[in-house]
Protein backbone atom coordinates (compact mmCIF):
# COMPACT_ATOMS: atom_id res chain seq x y z
CA UNK A 1 0.00 0.00 0.00
CA UNK A 2 1.53 3.48 -1.09
CA UNK A 3 1.84 6.21 1.54
CA UNK A 4 0.03 8.45 -1.64
CA UNK A 5 -1.62 7.58 -4.75
CA UNK A 6 -3.25 9.93 -7.26
CA UNK A 7 -5.35 7.73 -9.73
CA UNK A 8 -6.61 10.00 -12.60
CA UNK A 9 -6.54 13.04 -11.05
CA UNK A 10 -7.74 16.16 -13.05
CA UNK A 11 -8.33 19.73 -11.29
CA UNK A 12 -10.17 22.34 -13.36
CA UNK A 13 -10.90 25.77 -12.38
CA UNK A 14 -13.84 27.85 -13.81
CA UNK A 15 -15.85 26.79 -16.98
CA UNK A 16 -16.47 27.60 -20.14
CA UNK A 17 -13.71 29.97 -22.23
CA UNK A 18 -12.16 30.77 -18.58
CA UNK A 19 -11.63 27.38 -18.16
CA UNK A 20 -8.07 25.88 -16.76
CA UNK A 21 -7.20 22.49 -16.80
CA UNK A 22 -4.76 22.45 -13.98
CA UNK A 23 -4.22 19.16 -14.15
CA UNK A 24 -5.23 16.28 -16.44
CA UNK A 25 -5.35 12.14 -15.63
CA UNK A 26 -2.52 12.32 -13.04
CA UNK A 27 -0.99 9.04 -11.89
CA UNK A 28 1.28 8.89 -8.86
CA UNK A 29 2.31 6.73 -6.27
CA UNK A 30 4.85 7.40 -3.49
CA UNK A 31 6.35 4.80 -1.27
CA UNK A 32 7.32 5.02 2.31
CA UNK A 33 10.97 5.77 2.29
CA UNK A 34 10.66 7.57 -0.76
CA UNK A 35 11.77 11.22 -1.69
CA UNK A 36 9.91 12.41 -5.33
CA UNK A 37 10.34 15.80 -6.63
CA UNK A 38 8.15 17.19 -8.88
CA UNK A 39 9.16 19.87 -11.09
CA UNK A 40 7.83 21.75 -13.45
CA UNK A 41 7.75 25.12 -15.32
CA UNK A 42 5.67 28.04 -14.08
CA UNK A 43 1.98 27.19 -14.31
CA UNK A 44 2.32 23.37 -14.88
CA UNK A 45 0.11 22.29 -11.94
CA UNK A 46 2.93 21.13 -9.32
CA UNK A 47 1.45 23.64 -6.76
CA UNK A 48 -2.39 22.11 -7.46
CA UNK A 49 -1.05 18.43 -7.25
CA UNK A 50 0.69 19.09 -3.88
CA UNK A 51 -2.25 20.74 -2.04
CA UNK A 52 -4.64 18.09 -3.62
CA UNK A 53 -2.32 15.49 -2.68
CA UNK A 54 -2.65 16.97 0.97
CA UNK A 55 -6.41 17.05 0.95
CA UNK A 56 -6.53 21.06 1.22
CA UNK A 57 -8.65 21.15 -1.92
CA UNK A 58 -10.28 18.47 -3.99
CA UNK A 59 -9.84 16.87 -7.59
CA UNK A 60 -12.42 17.64 -9.52
CA UNK A 61 -12.19 13.65 -10.80
CA UNK A 62 -10.09 10.78 -9.96
CA UNK A 63 -9.14 9.67 -6.11
CA UNK A 64 -6.61 10.16 -3.91
CA UNK A 65 -5.64 8.06 -1.78
CA UNK A 66 -3.69 8.39 1.87
CA UNK A 67 -1.96 5.20 3.17
CA UNK A 68 -5.27 3.62 0.93
CA UNK A 69 -7.89 5.28 2.21
CA UNK A 70 -9.50 7.59 -0.53
CA UNK A 71 -10.04 11.00 0.78
CA UNK A 72 -13.67 11.22 -1.13
CA UNK A 73 -14.48 8.16 1.39
CA UNK A 74 -14.47 9.88 4.71
CA UNK A 75 -16.08 13.31 6.42
CA UNK A 76 -15.06 16.94 5.86
CA UNK A 77 -14.29 16.78 9.85
CA UNK A 78 -12.42 13.20 9.83
CA UNK A 79 -10.29 14.72 6.51
CA UNK A 80 -9.15 17.71 8.89
CA UNK A 81 -8.22 14.96 11.10
CA UNK A 82 -5.92 12.99 8.99
CA UNK A 83 -4.48 16.17 7.65
CA UNK A 84 -3.35 17.19 11.31
CA UNK A 85 -2.34 13.21 12.53
CA UNK A 86 -1.08 11.83 9.05
CA UNK A 87 0.46 14.41 6.67
CA UNK A 88 2.96 17.41 7.16
CA UNK A 89 3.31 20.63 5.53
CA UNK A 90 6.20 22.26 4.84
CA UNK A 91 5.80 25.66 2.94
CA UNK A 92 8.38 28.45 1.31
CA UNK A 93 7.78 30.85 3.96
CA UNK A 94 8.15 28.53 6.60
CA UNK A 95 4.49 29.67 8.50
CA UNK A 96 5.33 29.49 11.73
CA UNK A 97 2.77 31.53 14.19
CA UNK A 98 5.18 34.46 15.83
CA UNK A 99 3.37 34.38 19.26
CA UNK A 100 4.53 31.06 19.70
CA UNK A 101 7.80 29.45 20.36
CA UNK A 102 9.53 27.22 18.38
CA UNK A 103 8.70 24.45 20.13
CA UNK A 104 4.50 25.61 20.91
CA UNK A 105 4.76 25.84 17.03
CA UNK A 106 6.14 21.88 16.42
CA UNK A 107 3.28 20.63 19.06
CA UNK A 108 0.14 22.71 17.80
CA UNK A 109 -0.78 19.98 15.36
CA UNK A 110 -0.60 17.30 18.11
CA UNK A 111 -2.23 19.54 21.24
CA UNK A 112 -4.87 20.74 18.13
CA UNK A 113 -5.40 16.97 17.81
CA UNK A 114 -6.04 16.76 21.17
CA UNK A 115 -2.91 15.23 22.45
CA UNK A 116 -1.84 16.21 26.55
CA UNK A 117 0.08 19.40 26.72
CA UNK A 118 2.75 16.89 28.70
CA UNK A 119 2.73 14.35 25.92
CA UNK A 120 3.08 16.65 22.95
CA UNK A 121 5.85 18.80 24.24
CA UNK A 122 7.35 15.48 25.11
CA UNK A 123 6.89 14.57 21.25
CA UNK A 124 7.98 18.07 19.99
CA UNK A 125 11.65 18.01 21.50
CA UNK A 126 11.80 14.81 20.01
CA UNK A 127 11.07 15.90 16.39
CA UNK A 128 13.40 19.05 17.06
CA UNK A 129 16.20 16.70 18.27
CA UNK A 130 16.08 14.71 15.34
CA UNK A 131 16.69 17.97 13.37
CA UNK A 132 19.20 19.54 15.75
CA UNK A 133 16.96 22.36 16.88
CA UNK A 134 16.36 21.27 20.50
CA UNK A 135 18.26 24.07 22.23
CA UNK A 136 15.94 26.91 20.57
CA UNK A 137 13.19 25.54 21.69
CA UNK A 138 12.49 28.42 23.24
CA UNK A 139 12.95 30.88 21.34
CA UNK A 140 10.01 32.52 19.08
CA UNK A 141 10.06 32.70 15.36
CA UNK A 142 11.51 36.35 15.08
CA UNK A 143 15.02 35.26 17.46
CA UNK A 144 15.42 32.75 14.42
CA UNK A 145 17.80 32.61 11.52
CA UNK A 146 16.37 31.41 8.55
CA UNK A 147 17.68 28.22 8.36
CA UNK A 148 16.86 27.60 12.17
CA UNK A 149 12.70 28.23 11.14
CA UNK A 150 12.91 25.97 8.34
CA UNK A 151 14.30 23.09 10.53
CA UNK A 152 11.49 24.34 13.31
CA UNK A 153 8.78 24.07 10.40
CA UNK A 154 10.59 20.88 9.10
CA UNK A 155 10.32 19.50 12.66
CA UNK A 156 6.06 20.46 12.96
CA UNK A 157 5.99 18.80 9.54
CA UNK A 158 7.19 15.61 11.15
CA UNK A 159 6.01 15.22 14.55
CA UNK A 160 4.43 12.71 16.21
CA UNK A 161 3.04 9.59 13.84
CA UNK A 162 3.29 11.54 9.89
CA UNK A 163 3.85 9.36 7.38
CA UNK A 164 3.57 11.75 4.36
CA UNK A 165 5.54 14.68 4.16
CA UNK A 166 4.38 17.36 1.83
CA UNK A 167 7.04 20.55 0.84
CA UNK A 168 6.20 23.61 -1.31
CA UNK A 169 9.61 25.61 -2.38
CA UNK A 170 10.84 24.35 1.10
CA UNK A 171 14.10 26.36 0.62
CA UNK A 172 12.33 29.66 -0.25
CA UNK A 173 15.20 32.07 -0.05
CA UNK A 174 18.08 29.99 1.55
CA UNK A 175 21.28 30.12 -0.06
CA UNK A 176 22.48 27.16 -2.11
CA UNK A 177 24.24 25.42 1.11
CA UNK A 178 21.57 25.83 3.45
CA UNK A 179 18.79 24.85 1.01
CA UNK A 180 20.73 21.60 0.98
CA UNK A 181 20.68 21.37 4.40
CA UNK A 182 17.27 21.67 4.15
CA UNK A 183 17.28 18.83 1.73
CA UNK A 184 19.42 16.53 3.51
CA UNK A 185 16.88 16.80 6.09
CA UNK A 186 13.87 16.28 4.22
CA UNK A 187 15.92 13.07 2.72
CA UNK A 188 16.84 11.79 5.78
CA UNK A 189 13.20 12.06 7.40
CA UNK A 190 11.96 10.10 4.73
CA UNK A 191 14.40 7.76 4.86
CA UNK A 192 13.30 6.74 8.33
CA UNK A 193 10.00 5.40 6.58
CA UNK A 194 7.95 8.65 5.59
CA UNK A 195 6.88 9.17 1.90
CA UNK A 196 8.11 12.74 1.18
CA UNK A 197 7.14 14.50 -2.16
CA UNK A 198 8.93 18.05 -2.76
CA UNK A 199 7.93 20.63 -5.42
CA UNK A 200 10.53 22.71 -6.99
CA UNK A 201 12.11 24.50 -9.87
CA UNK A 202 15.33 23.83 -9.04
CA UNK A 203 17.49 21.40 -10.18
CA UNK A 204 20.12 20.88 -7.78
CA UNK A 205 17.26 20.83 -5.17
CA UNK A 206 15.46 18.00 -7.47
CA UNK A 207 18.37 15.97 -7.35
CA UNK A 208 18.43 14.74 -3.48
CA UNK A 209 14.74 13.17 -4.93
CA UNK A 210 15.06 9.36 -5.35
CA UNK A 211 12.43 10.31 -8.31
CA UNK A 212 11.77 13.35 -9.98
CA UNK A 213 8.68 13.10 -11.65
CA UNK A 214 8.16 16.64 -14.76
CA UNK A 215 4.73 18.00 -15.01
CA UNK A 216 4.10 20.40 -18.09
CA UNK A 217 0.66 21.88 -18.53
CA UNK A 218 -1.14 19.58 -15.96
CA UNK A 219 0.50 16.04 -17.20
CA UNK A 220 2.78 14.09 -15.94
CA UNK A 221 5.49 13.99 -18.78
CA UNK A 222 8.22 12.31 -17.72
CA UNK A 223 10.04 10.70 -14.69
CA UNK A 224 13.91 10.00 -14.05
CA UNK A 225 14.79 6.00 -13.51
CA UNK A 226 16.35 5.29 -10.62
CA UNK A 227 19.54 6.69 -10.97
CA UNK A 228 22.78 3.93 -10.45
CA UNK A 229 25.65 4.13 -7.98
CA UNK A 230 27.70 6.86 -7.97
CA UNK A 231 30.65 4.74 -9.07
CA UNK A 232 30.46 4.97 -12.36
CA UNK A 233 31.03 8.80 -12.16
CA UNK A 234 34.13 8.39 -10.46
CA UNK A 235 35.00 5.88 -12.90
CA UNK A 236 34.39 8.64 -15.62
CA UNK A 237 36.63 10.91 -13.71
CA UNK A 238 39.82 8.54 -14.58
CA UNK A 239 39.00 9.48 -18.10
CA UNK A 240 39.58 13.24 -17.87
CA UNK B 1 42.45 20.19 -13.82
CA UNK B 2 45.72 21.62 -14.01
CA UNK B 3 47.87 18.90 -12.39
CA UNK B 4 51.34 20.65 -12.70
CA UNK B 5 49.87 23.46 -10.66
CA UNK B 6 47.86 20.72 -8.37
CA UNK B 7 51.75 19.18 -7.78
CA UNK B 8 53.57 22.71 -7.13
CA UNK B 9 50.46 23.17 -4.91
CA UNK B 10 51.39 20.02 -2.74
CA UNK B 11 55.39 21.03 -3.04
CA UNK B 12 54.59 24.52 -1.43
CA UNK B 13 53.93 22.51 1.87
CA UNK B 14 57.51 21.07 1.71
CA UNK B 15 59.69 18.44 -0.14
CA UNK B 16 58.13 15.31 -1.43
CA UNK B 17 58.41 12.29 -2.94
CA UNK B 18 56.15 10.92 -5.76
CA UNK B 19 54.09 8.47 -4.03
CA UNK B 20 52.86 10.84 -1.58
CA UNK B 21 52.40 13.74 -3.76
CA UNK B 22 49.85 11.33 -6.05
CA UNK B 23 48.52 9.98 -2.73
CA UNK B 24 47.62 13.55 -1.71
CA UNK B 25 46.75 15.01 -5.30
CA UNK B 26 43.77 12.17 -4.52
CA UNK B 27 42.56 12.83 -1.25
CA UNK B 28 42.32 16.37 -1.26
CA UNK B 29 40.09 16.36 -4.65
CA UNK B 30 38.01 14.14 -2.62
CA UNK B 31 39.47 11.29 -4.73
CA UNK B 32 37.40 12.52 -8.04
CA UNK B 33 40.44 12.63 -9.76
CA UNK B 34 41.97 10.08 -9.79
CA UNK B 35 45.86 9.94 -10.79
CA UNK B 36 48.45 7.47 -11.78
CA UNK B 37 51.58 7.33 -10.59
CA UNK B 38 53.30 7.46 -14.22
CA UNK B 39 51.32 10.84 -14.75
CA UNK B 40 52.93 12.13 -11.32
CA UNK B 41 56.39 11.29 -12.63
CA UNK B 42 56.06 12.52 -16.19
CA UNK B 43 54.63 15.72 -14.98
CA UNK B 44 57.49 16.03 -12.08
CA UNK B 45 59.93 15.52 -15.16
CA UNK B 46 58.68 18.47 -16.98
CA UNK B 47 58.21 20.88 -14.10
CA UNK B 48 62.12 20.12 -13.80
CA UNK B 49 62.81 20.88 -16.89
CA UNK B 50 61.19 23.93 -16.73
CA UNK B 51 63.47 24.97 -13.49
CA UNK B 52 59.97 24.76 -11.36
CA UNK B 53 61.28 21.77 -8.78
CA UNK B 54 64.27 20.28 -8.33
CA UNK B 55 65.60 17.02 -7.02
CA UNK B 56 68.30 16.58 -4.54
CA UNK B 57 71.81 15.30 -6.46
CA UNK B 58 72.66 12.53 -6.74
CA UNK B 59 69.75 9.94 -6.58
CA UNK B 60 68.69 8.47 -10.32
CA UNK B 61 65.39 6.16 -9.44
CA UNK B 62 62.73 8.27 -9.70
CA UNK B 63 60.44 6.54 -6.69
CA UNK B 64 63.69 7.83 -4.19
CA UNK B 65 63.97 11.54 -5.88
CA UNK B 66 62.61 13.76 -2.92
CA UNK B 67 61.01 17.01 -5.27
CA UNK B 68 61.47 20.94 -4.09
CA UNK B 69 59.35 24.06 -5.48
CA UNK B 70 61.98 26.93 -6.66
CA UNK B 71 61.35 29.81 -6.17
CA UNK B 72 60.08 30.43 -9.95
CA UNK B 73 58.41 27.61 -9.40
CA UNK B 74 56.42 29.54 -6.56
CA UNK B 75 56.29 32.60 -8.90
CA UNK B 76 54.15 30.14 -11.28
CA UNK B 77 51.82 29.02 -8.77
CA UNK B 78 50.73 32.48 -7.29
CA UNK B 79 50.43 33.58 -11.19
CA UNK B 80 48.34 30.50 -11.78
CA UNK B 81 46.14 31.30 -9.11
CA UNK B 82 45.49 34.99 -10.51
CA UNK B 83 44.81 34.04 -13.62
CA UNK B 84 41.42 34.11 -15.27
CA UNK B 85 40.31 29.98 -16.64
CA UNK B 86 39.64 29.43 -20.25
CA UNK B 87 35.64 30.35 -20.07
CA UNK B 88 35.01 30.98 -23.59
CA UNK B 89 33.26 27.96 -24.38
CA UNK B 90 33.75 25.53 -27.41
CA UNK B 91 32.30 27.54 -30.56
CA UNK B 92 29.74 24.65 -30.98
CA UNK B 93 27.83 23.19 -28.48
CA UNK B 94 26.52 19.74 -29.01
CA UNK B 95 23.29 20.39 -27.06
CA UNK B 96 22.68 23.71 -28.91
CA UNK B 97 23.15 22.29 -32.13
CA UNK B 98 20.80 19.09 -31.55
CA UNK B 99 17.84 21.30 -31.00
CA UNK B 100 18.76 24.10 -33.53
CA UNK B 101 18.54 20.80 -36.00
CA UNK B 102 15.19 19.53 -34.38
CA UNK B 103 13.29 22.34 -34.83
CA UNK B 104 13.94 22.15 -38.63
CA UNK B 105 12.58 18.94 -39.22
CA UNK B 106 9.17 18.38 -39.66
CA UNK B 107 7.21 16.40 -37.47
CA UNK B 108 9.83 16.16 -34.51
CA UNK B 109 8.19 17.55 -31.24
CA UNK B 110 11.03 19.96 -29.68
CA UNK B 111 9.83 20.10 -26.52
CA UNK B 112 10.30 16.45 -26.13
CA UNK B 113 13.67 16.67 -27.26
CA UNK B 114 14.46 19.04 -24.67
CA UNK B 115 12.24 16.85 -22.40
CA UNK B 116 14.64 13.78 -23.08
CA UNK B 117 18.09 15.91 -22.46
CA UNK B 118 16.45 17.69 -19.02
CA UNK B 119 16.10 14.15 -18.01
CA UNK B 120 19.21 12.70 -18.32
CA UNK B 121 21.00 15.80 -17.21
CA UNK B 122 19.02 15.30 -13.82
CA UNK B 123 19.71 11.62 -13.39
CA UNK B 124 23.77 12.63 -13.72
CA UNK B 125 22.82 15.26 -11.11
CA UNK B 126 21.42 12.82 -9.26
CA UNK B 127 23.97 10.62 -9.06
CA UNK B 128 26.75 13.49 -7.96
CA UNK B 129 24.00 14.30 -5.23
CA UNK B 130 24.57 10.63 -3.96
CA UNK B 131 28.17 11.03 -3.96
CA UNK B 132 27.67 13.77 -1.85
CA UNK B 133 25.13 12.33 0.35
CA UNK B 134 27.10 9.31 0.91
CA UNK B 135 30.11 11.23 1.95
CA UNK B 136 31.24 12.48 5.39
CA UNK B 137 29.83 16.21 5.77
CA UNK B 138 33.22 17.45 6.73
CA UNK B 139 34.30 16.84 3.48
CA UNK B 140 35.15 20.19 2.02
CA UNK B 141 37.56 19.01 -0.86
CA UNK B 142 34.58 15.97 -2.09
CA UNK B 143 31.34 19.05 -2.00
CA UNK B 144 33.25 21.92 -3.63
CA UNK B 145 34.32 19.39 -6.62
CA UNK B 146 30.55 17.90 -6.63
CA UNK B 147 29.06 21.41 -6.56
CA UNK B 148 31.03 23.08 -9.64
CA UNK B 149 29.60 19.85 -11.55
CA UNK B 150 25.91 20.30 -9.87
CA UNK B 151 26.13 24.26 -11.14
CA UNK B 152 27.61 23.47 -14.55
CA UNK B 153 24.31 20.64 -14.78
CA UNK B 154 22.07 23.12 -13.55
CA UNK B 155 23.06 25.61 -16.20
CA UNK B 156 22.32 23.58 -18.50
CA UNK B 157 18.82 22.70 -17.19
CA UNK B 158 18.09 26.14 -17.26
CA UNK B 159 19.04 26.94 -20.97
CA UNK B 160 16.97 24.06 -21.02
CA UNK B 161 13.52 25.72 -19.47
CA UNK B 162 14.55 29.01 -21.08
CA UNK B 163 14.88 27.17 -24.37
CA UNK B 164 11.14 25.18 -23.70
CA UNK B 165 9.50 28.68 -22.62
CA UNK B 166 10.67 30.83 -26.03
CA UNK B 167 9.86 28.02 -28.02
CA UNK B 168 6.36 28.28 -26.39
CA UNK B 169 6.08 31.93 -26.95
CA UNK B 170 6.97 31.31 -30.57
CA UNK B 171 6.02 27.91 -31.28
CA UNK B 172 7.52 27.41 -34.83
CA UNK B 173 10.94 29.23 -36.39
CA UNK B 174 10.75 30.02 -40.47
CA UNK B 175 12.53 26.95 -41.78
CA UNK B 176 16.01 28.21 -43.02
CA UNK B 177 15.32 29.23 -47.17
CA UNK B 178 18.28 27.08 -49.18
CA UNK B 179 18.31 27.75 -53.07
CA UNK B 180 16.52 24.71 -53.82
CA UNK B 181 14.83 26.22 -57.12
CA UNK B 182 15.29 24.41 -60.35
CA UNK B 183 18.20 26.55 -61.88
CA UNK B 184 17.28 28.22 -65.44
CA UNK B 185 18.71 26.31 -68.32
CA UNK B 186 20.91 28.92 -69.49
CA UNK B 187 22.65 29.77 -65.71
CA UNK B 188 26.46 28.85 -65.45
CA UNK B 189 26.64 26.75 -62.47
CA UNK B 190 29.35 27.91 -60.14
CA UNK B 191 31.62 24.82 -58.80
CA UNK B 192 33.50 25.28 -56.11
CA UNK B 193 35.95 22.30 -54.65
Amino acid sequence: MSALELRRVSKIYGSGPTEVRALCDVDLSVERGELVAIMGPSGSGKSTLLTIAGSLEQPSSGQVLVNGVDLASVSRSDQAQMRRRSIGYVFQDFNLLPGLTAVENVTLPLELDGTRAKAARATGLEAMEELDVADLAHRYPDELSGGERQRAAIARAIVGERGLLLADEPTGALDSVNGEAVMRLLRAATKRGIAGVVVTHEAQLASWADRVVFLRDGHVVDQTVAPPGPELLLAAGERR
Amino acid sequence: MSVPHALLALLSEGPKYGLRLQNEFEARTGEVWPLNVGQVYTTLQRLERDGLVETDDGEDERSRKRYRITSAGERELTDWLRSPPDLVPPPRDELVIKVLVALQIPGIDVHEILQVHRRHVIEVMQRYTQVKAAADEDDTALALVVDAELFRLEAIVRWLDAADVRLKQRPRLAPVEVADMPLEPTQEMEVSQ
